[in-house]
């Protein structure tokens, strides 16, 4: 009854006050306000069909790299937010920029290292992620579809490293980029004209540091939050899978089912469902 | 619904004999082709997705229009002609793109025509020092007659054809023009393995032949001399 939010409990007759004192109505206050916000917007079944799922006997930790890659995500995103509030994408002052953020800023090294190997822990943990799905067969139907989700998430989380490498705007983020851009360059027929639409134009100019920083910081997160959205939504609607060394047993039989199969022993008729 | 109305609508004469008479559709006359619900659904989607194409065409013309413009064509002076000999290479650096430092310089190694190559010895030879392999930077080094690349160990001999290692073609070259006593370098292009000129590629595309195919030229480079 106490876990019952007070707005959704049945209320009182006049005359019959449950008898609470000012305390305890201050204590029931957060339960109150989750019940106003849940009255308004059935978010409490939500959230406990989001997190109340049934999941298969046998699952282990190997079941928790979705989530890490997840969050892993979520810290780039919040380190990336800070490190947008410094820095400056041109290509006279972008190294000045993040020289000053990591030098000067409070934190700001901290910062910026989370982000700079938090982007190769990420790459890790969707590696190990996209291998335990693979090994334990997870991917076969109904699930195929959010393979197929998982797999333009890694694509984007690749044009993510590939974007953000230049952002430091050094010899190698440089260099680094124009070898990939040339190589961008190689591919036939569209490669040459692909290569121009990153650079936007023949040469590296200043708005292809602008370009690279749009899509990397505002393009392919956003694709990549909608994806994730999308892969989360079919994690929950599909549930997930038991390890493949786990044998599934038969659900028992209803007392009809188990009638109409002995009736039909007897009978020598074949049992329509079996 | 709208289908439901729409069959009757459509199949007024004749499926609907055999089957239990249905009610027509709010404002049915005999003989529309379209009731008045599937007209309105169809104006509104329609005018939805004129909304969306507004939204989602100048956003892409935006971003793919550098891949159509081509630039201006940029002189710029390297010094007396005097200083350049047929024999060997001299260094120079030119600036490419405006406004973006150090990154918008490039280096160039320019000399004479020399007549053991069949070239006229008053015109004069600007070899880009971009790989054509992967874009590093090579080197002349006048020990070896050849310019070389860090990268990949890319060798290129006097004239910058490959001789070794991965680069798929000759180094590019820039226009040169004599301006008074000035010698001033233009716009870059690539050449075949016969030295011929063609628009300025991309380093790891090959020129000439069928590859001109796979690697077209781009609208973005000038046309070459």
């Amino acid at each position: 009854m106490q876990l019952i939010p007070g707005a959704l409990r049945k209320p009182q007759k006049p005359g019959q006050g449950d008898g609470l004192g000012p305390a305890d109505r201050a204590k029931e206050a957060p339960a109150d306000l989750l019940g106003w916000v849940d009255e308004r917007t059935g978010g409490s079944g939500f959230i406990s069909y989001l997190l109340w799922r049934k999941v298969p006997k046998g699952t282990n930790w190997f079941y928790t790299l979705g989530s890490a890659t997840l969050i892993a995500f979520v810290a780039q995103a919040v380190t990336g937010v800070f490190l947008a509030m410094f820095y400056t994408p041109s290509p006279t002052e972008a190294y000045a920029s993040i020289t000053h953020l990591t030098n000067d800023v409070f934190l700001g090294e901290f910062v910026r290292g989370m982000h700079k190997w938090g982007a190769s822990v990420m790459i890790i943990l969707i590696f190990l992620h996209m291998g335990r799905v693979f090994f334990f067969g997870a991917y076969k139907y109904p699930r195929e579809l959010n393979w197929v989700i998982g797999v333009t998430l890694l694509i984007l989380v690749m044009v993510m490293g590939l974007t953000g490498y230049l952002l430091p705007f050094d010899q190698r983020s440089y260099w680094a980029t124009i070898v990939a851009m040339n190589i961008t360059a190689t591919g036939p027929v569209l490669g040459p004209y692909l290569a121009d639409f990153l650079r936007a134009g023949a040469e590296f100019e200043s708005s292809t540091l602008a370009r690279f920083y749009a899509i990397h910081m505002l393009f392919v997160p956003g694709a990549i939050i909608a994806l994730i959205g999308a892969h989360l939504y079919l994690v929950v609607k599909l549930g997930t899978t038991a390890p493949p060394w786990v044998r599934t047993e038969p659900s028992p039989k209803s007392v009809r089912e188990r009638a109409v199969a002995a009736a039909g022993a007897t009978n020598g008729v074949g049992t329509e469902r079996s | 619904m709208a289908e439901a109305d729409q069959k009757t609508g459509r199949e007024s004469g004749s499926a609907r004999s055999e089957s239990l008479p249905k009610h027509e559709p709010p404002g049915y006359f005999e003989g529309e082709s379209m009731t008045r619900r599937t007209a309105l659904s169809v104006g509104v989607q329609a005018v939805g997705g004129v909304a969306g194409l507004a939204i989602v065409l100048p956003a892409v013309g935006f971003s793919l229009a550098p891949i159509f413009e081509s630039p201006e064509e940029n002189w710029e002076g390297v010094g007396p002609l005097d200083q350049f000999t047929p024999d060997s290479y001299k260094q120079a650096v030119i600036t490419q793109v405006d406004g973006v430092g150090e990154i918008g310089k490039t280096t160039v190694y320019i000399r004479r025509g020399n007549t053991t190559f069949d070239e006229d010895p008053n015109e004069y030879i600007a070899i880009s020092n971009r790989c054509a392999h992967l874009g590093c930077p090579v080197r002349f080094v006048a020990a070896s007659n050849s310019f070389i690349c860090p990268c990949h160990g890319g060798v290129y001999d006097f004239e910058g054809q490959v001789i070794g290692g991965p680069p798929v073609r000759p180094l590019d070259r820039f226009q040169t023009r004599v301006n008074g006593d000035q010698l001033e370098i233009g716009p870059r292009y690539s050449v075949t393995s016969q030295l011929e000129p063609v628009r300025a590629r991309d380093p790891g595309a090959f020129t000439g032949g069928i590859w001109e195919y796979l690697y077209p030229p781009r609208p973005t480079t000038a046309p070459p001399p």
